[in-house]
């Protein structure tokens, strides 16, 4: 478990991160939200230990962060760095062995990985030479080799094609499952939905929100509620505290003043006839973000 | 997995360095063609000296022991009769002919084509004793090729490897590799392996082209010129050793205060004037002794001056040794000061950073 606590960091007179704390938890991928310039690098940078914090705590399973603890952190830079002129294997290797594996272990590692990642083709050519996804691929295969404890990824979705987000979601997933805490900032905001376990959202260098996923989701929902029936739900429009958002035939969504019109309105709709479906409707992570960030 | 010890880091980074640079095509080529320069300056060397380059005299036998002491600068050709000597002279066979008769004291003639020998006569008016020190010393020509040869090899390989190691600090830092590297290790391990990597290959080319001048002048049979050079070209490569050392960390230094490869003669263009002063001033100044005694010291001309001098035989046996404690003193000096520009530099990207900011704590 990592967790930030008061961190604050100026450049001169202007405050990029102003009281920062948020925990990503082991075994889940924590989905790290915000508009452009609202602090997520700079704090990815300060995990790292790449740029140093004005005030403020980082620990790590409730130990201060020492330099050997980040030795076992992955991490995926927002402008992507790779030797443009080394080979991708070679790369990886040698990244693997920095972070202190034999060449044979680093060898059979990024083979592996860059396997599982789709590269096991491009092994031997050189970095620039392949198209952007792939460098990207490979970028990922650089954060992940030495399996690592903690994963800091900013921005690893960007600039992949539809599978290559699955390939990649996927890969992240697995680390996840075996334990490691993976923290990834996007601007793909359905991918962060589809992905991760917990959210963090900032905003102006500030938290905004923090939690699970889905709690967020309930604590910003607001009684809004799809009902699917047999026969015609035109009725809605006339049930006290009921709001329609939208009509047509047997299909409604509503918002409910209170959570009694919400069980008035269901016996109302199993009495009038077959009910398939009455379902709360949680807000879209889209509509959180604008919500939260005002 | 390990964590990894400092000098395995250095280690690793040192042989990335070195292997992705032997990997070069133009790394490659380039010392090659320098290799092969050398090759060919030290093999026309052996031809020029091989070659006959004394000067063609006519004698008659009664003229013959006046230049019998200068054997070695004067060619003499016995003629049957000053007619003969004369045609020689006319037709370019021989630059001068020496012929019995003429005014006391000297009892000969000197015959010419069209104009005063002066060589030929300044040579006639050498006593002997003379001729013994001007042997003893070292050739003002020779004093110059020794000068030129310290100052051109120091020259191009430190502005080759002092810039490869500006330019590849500064790719780290632009590609954000950096970030990555100094996520799985220390700054200080990373800037002493590319150092270090660096290091290698300089003295690398300067230890082949070193063996390419002994190999050579030994196989041309210009051994005299190795016995006088033996000496100063092993205290060259030492003192290059850590001249290099000192200029390699702050070419580094400077490639860390920029962002961008098209920014990086903003900073190590003061380097490079440091480079190449000692070439210049030690080819200007190679016959002022005082110029040469203050550039011996001075650490970063002392790799050039220092071993001009030895050749020369101006330096004490201590001489040396004091500079070179000067040098390492400064070698050391400019890796705290580097290492710390490093430091606070490396992550900082977009414009310059000031050189103040980069020595800040």
């Amino acid at each position: 478990m990592l967790q930030l606590t008061g961190v604050t960091k100026s450049y001169g007179e202007h405050r990029v991160l102003d009281d920062v704390a948020f925990t990503i938890d082991d075994g889940r991928l924590t989905g790290f939200v915000g508009g452009n310039g609202a602090g997520k690098t700079t704090t990815m940078r300060i995990m790292l230990g790449v740029l140093s914090r004005d005030s403020g705590e980082v620990t790590l399973d409730g130990a201060p962060l020492t330099d050997g603890d980040r030795r076992n952190f992955g991490y995926m830079p927002e402008e992507r760095g790779l030797y443009p002129k080394m080979k991708v294997l070679e790369q990886i290797v040698y990244l693997a062995r920095l972070h202190g594996f034999s060449r044979a272990d680093a060898t059979t590692r990024a083979t592996a990985l860059l396997e599982e990642l789709g590269l096991g083709e491009r092994l031997r050519d050189s970095v620039e030479t392949l198209s952007l996804g792939n460098q990207q691929r490979a970028q990922i295969a650089a954060a992940l080799v030495h399996d690592p404890k903690v994963l800091i990824l900013d921005e690893p979705f960007s600039g992949l094609d539809p599978l290559a987000v699955d390939v990649v979601a996927g890969v992240l997933q697995t680390r996840a499952a075996r334990g490691a805490a993976v923290l990834f900032s996007s601007h793909q905001l359905d991918v962060v939905e589809r992905l991760c376990d917990d959210l963090v959202i900032i905003a102006g260098g500030t938290i905004r929100a923090a939690g699970t996923r889905d709690g967020l989701r309930a604590g910003f929902s607001s009684r809004r509620l799809e009902l699917v029936l047999g026969g015609d739900a035109g009725w809605l429009r006339t049930e006290p505290g009921v709001d329609v958002v939208e009509l047509d035939g047997g299909y409604a969504i509503f918002d409910a003043d209170s959570d009694e019109t919400v069980q008035r309105v269901l016996r109302r709709a199993m009495e009038s006839g077959d009910v398939a479906s009455f379902a709360p409707r949680h807000p879209s992570l889209a509509q959180i973000f604008k919500e939260v960030i005002q | 997995m390990n964590t990894r010890s400092f000098t395995q880091s250095v280690w690793l980074v040192t042989e990335r360095e070195v292997g992705s640079k032997l990997r070069s095509k133009a790394f490659l080529i380039s010392t090659g063609l320098l290799f092969a320069l050398a090759l060919i300056g030290v093999i026309w060397g052996g031809v020029a000296a091989d070659s006959d380059s004394r000067t063609p005299v006519a004698v008659r036998p009664g003229t013959a022991a006046v230049v019998a002491q200068l054997d070695d600068v004067i060619e003499t050709t016995e003629v049957a009769s000053v007619a003969e000597a004369r045609d020689l002279v006319s037709s370019g066979d021989v630059d001068a002919a020496l012929v019995p008769g003429g005014a006391e004291p000297f009892g000969y003639t000197l015959i010419a084509e069209d104009s005063v020998p002066t060589t030929l006569l300044a040579m006639l008016s050498v006593s002997p004793e003379v001729e013994l020190l001007t042997t003893d010393a070292v050739d003002e020509q020779l004093r110059y090729f020794v000068a030129l040869f310290f100052g051109l090899v120091f020259f191009v390989a430190a502005l080759t490897f002092g810039t490869t190691i500006a330019s590849s600090v500064v790719e780290e830092k632009q590609t954000r590799v950096v970030e990555l590297l100094i996520s799985a290790i220390s700054t200080r391990a990373l800037l002493a392996g590319k150092v270090l990597g660096n290091t290698i290959l300089a003295m690398g080319q300067i230890l082949g082209l070193s063996a390419i001048a002994v190999i050579g002048l030994a196989v041309t049979d210009q051994g005299e010129l190795l016995d006088g050079i033996g000496a100063p070209l092993a205290w060259f490569a030492v003192f290059f050793l850590f001249g290099f050392i000192l200029l390699a960390a702050l070419y580094a230094a400077a490639g860390a205060m920029v962002s961008r490869q098209e920014d990086i003669g903003a900073t190590t263009t003061p380097l490079t004037l440091l480079v190449m002063a000692p070439y210049f001033l030690v080819i200007f100044f190679n016959d002022n002794p005082v110029v040469m005694a203050v550039l011996s010291y001075v650490p970063f001309s002392a790799p050039v001056g220092m071993p001009v001098r030895i050749f020369v035989d101006e330096a004490q046996w201590w001489e040396p040794l004091l500079s070179l404690v000067i040098l390492l003193a400064t070698c050391v000096a400019a890796i705290v000061v580097s290492a710390k520009i490093y430091q606070n530099s490396i992550l900082r990207m977009g414009a310059r950073v000031k050189l103040a900011d980069a020595l800040r704590t």
